[in-house]
């Protein structure tokens, strides 16, 4: 669930108040946004990916409200990071698109379910 | 309902959701000439289940689409249709490319462009952008509460609560199009926390038809505190709690054998996931193909690979079950004048049969749907005209029949949960347990039609759990009418298929749940779809 945003970071945009499917933010005439209906946060981190100033945090436990304290937050250097990978930070090198190894989750999945397929032959050979 | 300084429009076709069906079906009708206007509950481009996905798309290749018709066919227990299939992987095909101005579309590994697999938050910013341009207004944050009905049936807007405003909105049109998702009964599947069937209930109120509720058995695997997607898990091995492995068939087994060997071990206790067999080159890119599959872990300190974690199954209802609103023509048309379903709230046993759709097969059903209905709607609200008046007919939670009174919600979840989400009532149906069951809903259900009220924003929440305990009567009414085991609707009291039932089943009521076989399915024949 949303933990904390950064108020020294926050520019005010709102575009987590926004972007949030499920109505958890709530806007405020001056300064951050505050986090209003918690129990309604489904630990989706749409928030995050849209916070240009990287300035929420979602912890990611979904079942428990969040204890984390801001300076562990901080600590941890998770703030902004999902954004980041998913290239929002930043355009894309050339010939680098961020969506240039996407093709591989289809063969990937699959890979995974042969490994499995293998290794159960295997397990039950094994037990007779 | 009205209340003062609300929000009044007019529109020729209005789209009542937010995720890909909803957005596809707004640019369909724009093009084809009509003022559109979306109202989705969330945000269009974060709600619902593909924004936090990543959907690969049924989209094959001219040559090949005949045997993938015929082997997905074989599969779908006789209740898919062939020509509904090959349309919508047509339709998929066609569509797609026509996102490349606001999709980033990279390789294919093999010096094409890779069209059929999207990634969730991209796609859905291409889709708002895309329909934004077409000229759809989009209302973020306007919940539809309920319908608007002329006097001879026909559906002719909606009305709801605009929730960051805190105001009321009605939009007429004499087209709507309802595209809410399916049912996850807030089992904390990723994505679905709005799923919770409101568009199932709204088109009910009008006498709508459903279909196929009772394939609904469908669970998809996470670390146990966070719903995420489930690519990391298909070489995964399962201890128990005391490191014992478990005997777990491979993820495609047959008959959902690997589902029940994970959910009979977590019924007995914690099951820990072990990843270390996944394919190496997976462990090197999954931040960069499902960045969100991470946080969960990291956050933790826990390596994902490297580390046993405790898992859960979350249900996913009618989102990858397969049941929904009864369509009656190859336009989406549901059986109420006036109005369309499409995505995952209609029925996809055209597409499915009585298996799961989940995937890439309800990826082109969502896209094609919504682009058919879309250009319906447009060209029968332009022939049409002006939308006649209509009255606004919500029942339970907001117009209730006795006099008004507090109810307790709290047993709401576990209730709609017992025969959709929990597994014992899911995967091993009975209809010992489906009656009992059944009976608890009915109480909840007339409480709720009796004495539910709320005002403001307060009607949003109500109207989630009025939809949700209707979504969850017709799942257990037509699970117990279906007396066989087919595809995704198991029975412990009838494991096998018999051959007598191989037709859908159609669902409805809202006072008075009924159930009652469709006639044998006919091959609907193919017709030109919206270039």
């Amino acid at each position: 669930m949303i933990a904390h945003i950064f108020e020294e970071r926050c520019d005010g945009c709102n575009s987590c108040v926004a972007a949030c499917p499920t109505h958890v933010l709530d806007a405020r005439t001056d300064g951050a946004p505050v986090i209003a209906r918690i129990d309604q946060c489904q630990t989706c981190y749409m928030c995050e990916l849209y916070c240009e100033s990287d300035a929420i945090y979602v912890d990611p436990d979904q079942l428990a409200r969040p204890t984390i304290t801001p300076q562990a937050i901080l600590d941890g250097g998770q703030l902004g990071r999902l954004r980041h990978d998913y290239g929002w930070d930043q355009d894309a090198a050339p010939g680098e698109g961020h969506l240039s190894d996407f093709w591989r989750l289809g063969p990937l999945l699959r890979e995974g379910a042969e490994i499995a397929t293998r290794r159960y032959a295997a397990f039950k050979a094994d037990r007779g | 309902m009205s209340e003062p300084h609300g929000l009044d429009l007019t529109a020729d076709v209005l789209i009542i959701g937010g995720g890909m069906a909803a957005c596809w079906a707004a640019t369909s009708a724009a093009r084809a000439g009509a003022r559109v206007v979306l109202a989705d509950k969330g945000f269009v481009g974060t709600s619902g289940v593909t924004a936090t996905g990543g959907p690969n798309h049924w989209s094959v290749a001219p040559d090949k689409r005949a045997q993938a018709v015929e082997e997905r066919h074989a599969r779908s227990f006789d209740l898919a249709e062939r020509d509904w299939m090959a349309r919508i992987i047509e339709e998929t095909w066609r569509a797609l490319p026509e996102l490349t101005p606001y999709y980033p579309f990279d390789t294919d590994g093999k010096g094409g462009t890779f069209y059929s697999g999207v990634r969730g938050p991209e796609y859905m910013r291409a889709l708002r952008r895309f329909a934004v341009d077409r000229g759809v207004t989009i209302l973020d944050h306007h919940p539809a509460l309920e319908l608007l009905q002329d006097d001879d049936g026909a559906i002719v807007g909606a009305a709801g609560h605009a929730r960051l405003d805190d105001r009321d909105w009605r939009v007429r049109a004499p087209a709507v199009i309802l595209a809410t998702g399916g049912c996850a009964f807030r089992s904390g599947l990723i994505g679905s926390h709005g799923n919770t069937g409101d568009g199932l209930l709204m088109a009910a109120e009008a006498g709508a038809v459903l279909s196929g509720m009772e394939f609904s058995a469908s669970y998809s695997l996470s670390p146990a505190w966070n719903s995420t997607r489930t690519l990391p898990y298909f070489a995964a091995r399962f201890f128990d709690a005391e490191g014992q492995e478990l005997d777990v068939p491979p993820p495609m087994s047959g008959e959902a054998a690997h589902l029940k060997a994970l959910a009979r071990a977590m019924d007995a206790g914690p099951v820990l996931a072990d990843l270390s067999d996944a394919p190496d080159l997976l462990k090197q890119l999954l931040r960069r193909i499902q960045p969100a599959s991470l946080p969960p872990f990291e956050r933790r300190g826990i390596d994902l690979f490297e580390n046993r974690f405790p898992i859960r199954l979350f249900g996913e209802g009618t989102v990858r079950g397969t049941g929904g609103l009864q369509i009656i023509d190859e336009d989406c048309r549901t059986s109420v004048e006036g109005l369309y379903a499409v995505g995952d709230c209609a029925t996809r046993e055209l597409i499915a049969g009585a298996t799961s759709g989940g995937g890439a097969q309800n990826a082109a059903w969502a896209l094609t749907s919504g682009r058919v209905a879309g250009k319906a709607a447009a060209l029968a609200a332009l022939r049409m005209g002006k939308a006649a008046p209509g009255k606004a007919i919500g029942r339970a939670g907001l117009r209730p029949a006795a006099t008004v009174r507090a109810i307790d919600l709290t047993p709401v979840v576990p209730a709609v949960q017992a025969f959709t989400i929990a597994f014992d009532g899911t995967l091993w149906r009975s209809a010992a347990k489906l009656e009992a069951a059944q009976e608890r809903l009915d109480e909840l259900w007339r409480d709720m039609a009796d004495h539910g009220h709320a005002r403001g924003l307060g009607r949003v929440a109500l109207r989630e759990q009025a939809a949700m305990l209707a979504s969850a009567r017709w799942v257990g009414a037509a699970a117990l009418t279906r007396d066989e085991s087919r595809g995704l609707h198991m029975r412990e009291d009838r494991p096998l298929v018999d051959p007598a039932q191989a037709r859908r089943l159609l669902t409805g009521g809202l006072e008075q749940v009924w159930t009652r076989f469709d006639h044998a399915i006919s091959q609907t024949q193919l017709k030109e779809v919206a270039a």
